[in-house]
């Protein structure tokens, strides 16, 4: 057995396996019984992991103004197993609940998890958090967890910011980031922006002994993380445009939505009856939200994106510019409004006849402009009417109706511009023309479209051609770190020299002698608008109006929409006037038009 | 009858109930580590736990047959068993499951069987086989190759599963070829380059030849300071301060970036949430919460709360430090060491090569799991995914470890026998 030689070795090999579990046993030694940050827990301590939650981001508005910002609030924390020897008549007091809630809370806490931390009270305000901090030494189990609320100085802006609410077990799960009990941006820019907003989550290890005190950080903060803030946005919002804004539309259901042209930067954006958006915020959210959703005139609604209206004659310079690019018009092509020729739609002002485009815009004359669709669905270059439908579609859709415009707001409809296909289905393949779908040439029938697409059709018209997406953020985290909504131009298929000649009409809108507008001209600017007065399925007219100044270097695009409340130069034109005077020169002369505005009340029309 | 009796008065009753005290320790430990209140039953069969149970007292079975089986058995049959097993590890690659990362599983059913586990006594027994034979000469160029291959072979294959950790078990049996004849300066060779790199890997090179160099001046200081003592310690300096950097430079410059990663996972260097360094803080934390005393049973927070990740499989050693503090750490740590020096000190009685080779092979693979393991645990070893045996929760590795425990228990009963 020639490895018997060798048999000493056992020794070699023994001694190296217990020197190496002795070095074991040491190594245990010292980190169970000598490491002191570890003896603490060793008298059955907890460690607790405090979640440094940051605060998110701050919203500002084009000129630094806060539109958002953050207020401490602090949640009592519970772990149920620990509790012990707590006073809970004591903390019913401190709390001002019932007992019976005490108990209802301690249940809720104890199914979600005995060993782990849920709320118990949430949003303790700092007063109250004064009295809890005091005794919370006497009640095992519980912990104090400061977060950060939202609040808005100015309490306007509540469909544009949206509101922010605790996340759904399913994007829990859905997420490595969520855990219950956080919050997440629910709708508007809160929503959009979510992930630059919310910023990182730190953790924190303290120590706490028998008596529930904090007795430092665990091995010196060694594992510990801070939180990093959001990162705050800048957004193209004119603040004391939207509070204007949002005076002028007290009492009255629509919407009102401004757009520099030059960005696409969204300078207003309000939906009437809006709400303060304190009230959805932190505990009186439930509460409030639940008065808010059953209310009859729908608060919660964002008309400005989710509202589909018929444009009505906004749209009229729409169908001219199809029919001039398509050549089937020219800017002298002049239409009676009598006779047979303007037969089923018939002329509801009076003036000269017959008129070329300039006049038709400036007095939107209902036969002149069915003429033009006429013209258009019976262009001989095109076999059928399908296919020139088809073509006058694509032009519109150029312009930005029928389809989503990427704004970065949730939540956008795309209104209704039908493909050919939906008619083909409701009067059969070949059997529709002009005259089946004329309703389309004033705004009506089928066409439908959303506050924001339209005042981005009078921002593609003031920019001759091409429009930027709508936006609200031009930038996040610093000023300097741009959107890139710059970088997606959107370019209409019409000639510049078409455009040219609606928006010559759209002026006369206010400067001619029978403009729709002309009572609402600000002395010293150029200014092209359009009025609209749409039939809705109630009965009863919508108030619409696009416009945009100065018609060389445009400023503003905006469209104001009066629901119900009657001729678009009644309500639309003047409030849309008042607010370019608002923004153009920061005061409005004209008060005794601001004050009919802001004092009509038309919600029971 | 007779027989019967004779079979079993030779077993070592030592043995058994060390290997009977860990198994039950270990499934104490899986019920406290996995405990909920809704499965309040260690029976329940639902839970970890019921599981385990089942492992058990099907491992007793396996052993139990094992026991029963002729000793000349393993001896005889262990290349067909060895080639049985290669062919498996081949086979899993190709139709295996993949589990975290590993494609080392057969799904069979409701359980999962990984043939790795089996390889390791598979292994042993072929080496031992080899070593042992009649006609091996360990001054022949081929008896010195063939052992590694038959090693090299079950590391490799288990290398492409991605399953790093158990594939070095296959080191450890070194131990044996040691225990052979192998000089012990290889050994020592491979230890120190085994440190040195992961060294070279852990720290900045620099600080590592500057500790190396104090180390020498130390060793200087006790030595004679003759010519050649000085030229000696010089020249280990210079190649281990070369192996130092040419370690950093290949990691550098020759790995892609994600075998850096792995490997930076691999020793706890790089902490990406769900890694290795989180798991080692989270185990260490937990263990050194239970004090001397430990917090008591099921009264563990830091396992409970789930800091600390696979704690009823690889990190289940933390279950025991946090609720049975350094009291109960020691108990099994000596637990451990009491079952491998007796399986060492009994290998040594065997008059057959094959049953003491085959024994140190048993006490080498049982040590290595127990000093990466709880050494892992405790912040002292890189992060290797290899469980304790007996204790981890799982089916295979305890199937495993008790056959490969029993051939030797089997072999020690029959060592009386002539051979």
């Amino acid at each position: 057995m020639a490895s018997r030689i060798y048999a000493d070795r056992k020794i070699v090999i023994i001694t190296t396996f217990l020197v190496i579990g002795f070095i074991y046993l040491i190594r245990l030694f010292y980190i169970q019984v000598i490491d002191r940050s570890y003896t603490l827990s060793a008298n059955n301590n907890v460690l607790r992991y405090v979640t440094q939650f940051p605060a998110r981001g701050l919203i500002y508005d084009r000129n630094g103004k806060l539109l958002v910002y953050n207020e401490a609030v602090y949640d009592l924390m519970v772990i149920p197993r620990q509790v012990k020897d707590v006073d809970t008549a004591e903390i019913c007091r401190l709390l001002g609940i019932t007992a019976e809630g005490y108990h209802e809370r301690m249940k809720k806490a104890r199914d979600y998890s005995p060993m782990l931390a849920s709320a118990f009270e949430k949003q303790i305000s700092k007063e109250t958090y004064g009295y809890i901090e005091e005794k919370l030494y006497r009640f095992r189990g519980f912990f104090v967890q400061p977060r950060t609320l939202r609040k808005y100085p100015m309490s306007i802006g509540a469909h544009l910011l949206g509101y922010i609410g605790e996340v759904t077990p399913v994007q829990v799960g859905k997420s490595d980031y969520y855990k219950q009990g956080d919050y997440i941006g629910i709708s508007g820019i809160e929503r959009a922006y979510e992930k630059e907003l919310r910023g990182i989550k730190g953790l924190k290890i303290r120590m706490v002994d028998v008596f529930n005190r904090d007795v430092g950080s665990f091995e010196n903060g060694r594992y510990d993380t801070s939180a990093v803030m959001g990162g705050d946005l800048y957004t193209g919002i004119d603040a004391d445009l939207q509070q204007y804004g949002e005076k002028l539309m007290a009492n009255k259901r629509g919407s009102i939505v401004a757009i520099d042209p030059a960005t696409g930067e969204i300078l207003c954006f309000l939906s009437s009856p809006g709400y303060d958006p304190n009230l959805l915020v932190g505990r009186v959210r439930g509460k409030n939200y639940g008065i808010l959703n059953n209310d009859p005139i729908k608060p919660l609604l964002n008309r400005a994106i989710m509202g589909q209206y018929p444009p009505g004659s906004t749209f009229k310079m729409a169908n001219d510019m199809v029919g001039l690019q398509m050549g089937v018009i020219t800017k002298n092509t002049r239409y009676s409004c009598q006779g047979p020729g303007s037969s089923p739609i018939k002329c509801t002002h009076n003036h000269v006849s017959p008129l070329d485009v300039y006049m038709a815009i400036q007095q939107s004359c209902n036969p002149f402009h069915w003429q033009v669709f006429r013209a258009i669905m019976s262009d001989p270059n095109y076999e059928n009417t399908k296919q020139r439908y088809d073509v006058w579609r694509k032009h519109l859709m150029s312009m930005g109706f029928g389809r989503k415009l990427n704004t970065d707001l949730a939540f956008e409809l795309k209104g209704n511009l039908p493909p050919s296909e939906v008619f083909d289905k409701i009067y059969g393949v070949g059997r529709w023309n002009a005259m089946t779908i004329r309703s389309l040439s004033i705004g009506q029938g089928e066409v439908l479209t959303t506050p924001l697409q339209l005042v981005n059709y009078a921002s593609m018209v003031a920019n001759r051609g091409f429009f930027y997406p709508p936006h609200v953020v031009r930038s996040v985290g610093n000023e300097k770190n741009k959107t890139n909504f710059g970088n997606q131009k959107n370019v209409a298929s019409i000639n510049v020299e078409y455009i040219d000649i609606v928006i010559q009409g759209m002026r006369e809108v206010f400067e001619g002698s029978h403009g729709t507008a002309r009572a609402y001209k600000i002395d010293s600017l150029s200014m092209a608008g359009k009025t609209g007065t749409a039939q809705t399925s109630s009965g009863k007219d919508n108030s619409n109006f696009i416009a945009f100044a100065p018609v060389e270097t445009p400023k503003i695009a905006i469209c104001v929409i009066v629901e119900e409340a009657g001729f678009g130069s009644r309500w639309a034109a003047p409030i849309a006037s008042l607010m370019i005077e608002k923004y153009l020169f920061h005061t409005v002369k004209r008060k005794e038009i601001e004050e009919n505005m802001i004092n009509a009340n038309l919600l029971n029309n | 009858m007779k027989e019967q009796k004779g079979i079993f008065r030779h077993i070592d009753r030592t043995l058994i109930l060390l290997y009977l005290a860990l198994v039950l320790i270990g499934w104490v430990n899986i019920y406290a580590a996995v405990y909920n209140d809704e499965h309040a039953s260690i029976f329940d069969l639902s839970q970890s736990y019921g599981k385990q149970m089942l492992w058990i007292v099907t491992s007793l079975i396996l052993g139990l047959m094992v026991i029963l089986t002729d000793a000349k058995f393993f001896n005889a049959f262990a290349y067909p068993i060895y080639g049985g097993t290669i062919l498996l590890l081949v086979v899993v690659l190709f139709a295996g499951k993949e589990i975290a990362g590993s494609k080392s599983w057969f799904q069979i059913g409701g359980f999962a069987l990984q043939p790795a586990e089996f390889a390791k006594f598979a292994t042993t027994l072929a080496l031992a086989h080899y070593l042992s034979a009649l006609d091996f000469d360990s001054r022949k160029r081929k008896s010195q190759i063939i052992p590694l291959f038959i090693l090299a072979l079950p590391a490799v294959l288990i290398l492409l599963q991605n399953d790093t950790g158990s594939a070095i078990v296959y080191a450890s049996l070194a131990l044996v070829l040691y225990r052979q004849g192998m000089p012990g300066s290889i050994l020592l060779l491979g230890v120190a380059v085994a440190i040195l790199s992961i060294m070279a890997l852990l720290f900045n090179p620099y600080i590592v030849i500057a500790v190396i160099g104090v180390l020498l001046l130390g060793f200087a200081f006790f030595m004679r300071r003759n010519m050649r003592n000085v030229l000696t310690l010089a020249g280990i300096f210079v190649v281990a301060s070369m192996f130092v950097q040419s370690v950093n430079y290949a990691f550098e410059n020759i790995l892609e970036f994600h075998q850096k990663t792995r490997i930076n996972v691999l020793l706890g260097k790089q902490i990406d949430l769900k890694g290795a360094g989180y798991n080692v803080n989270q185990s260490k934390i937990a263990i050194g919460s239970g004090g001397f005393w430990g917090k008591g049973f099921l009264n563990g927070t830091q396992t409970k709360f789930n800091f600390v990740p696979e704690q009823s499989t690889d990190f289940i050693f933390c279950t025991v430090g946090e609720e049975w503090g350094f009291v109960g750490s020691t108990a099994v740590i000596l637990l451990f060491l009491a079952l491998i020096v007796r399986i060492i000190l009994m290998a040594e009685r065997q008059r057959s090569d094959f049953s003491r080779i085959y024994g140190y092979g048993v006490a080498s693979i049982l040590f290595f799991h127990f000093f990466v393991n709880i050494g892992m645990t405790i912040g002292l070893m890189p992060v290797i995914g290899i469980p304790l045996p007996f204790f981890s929760y799982g089916g295979s590795s305890l199937w495993a470890f008790t056959i490969l425990l029993f051939i030797f228990i089997k072999q020690d009963s029959n060592r009386l026998q002539l051979v």
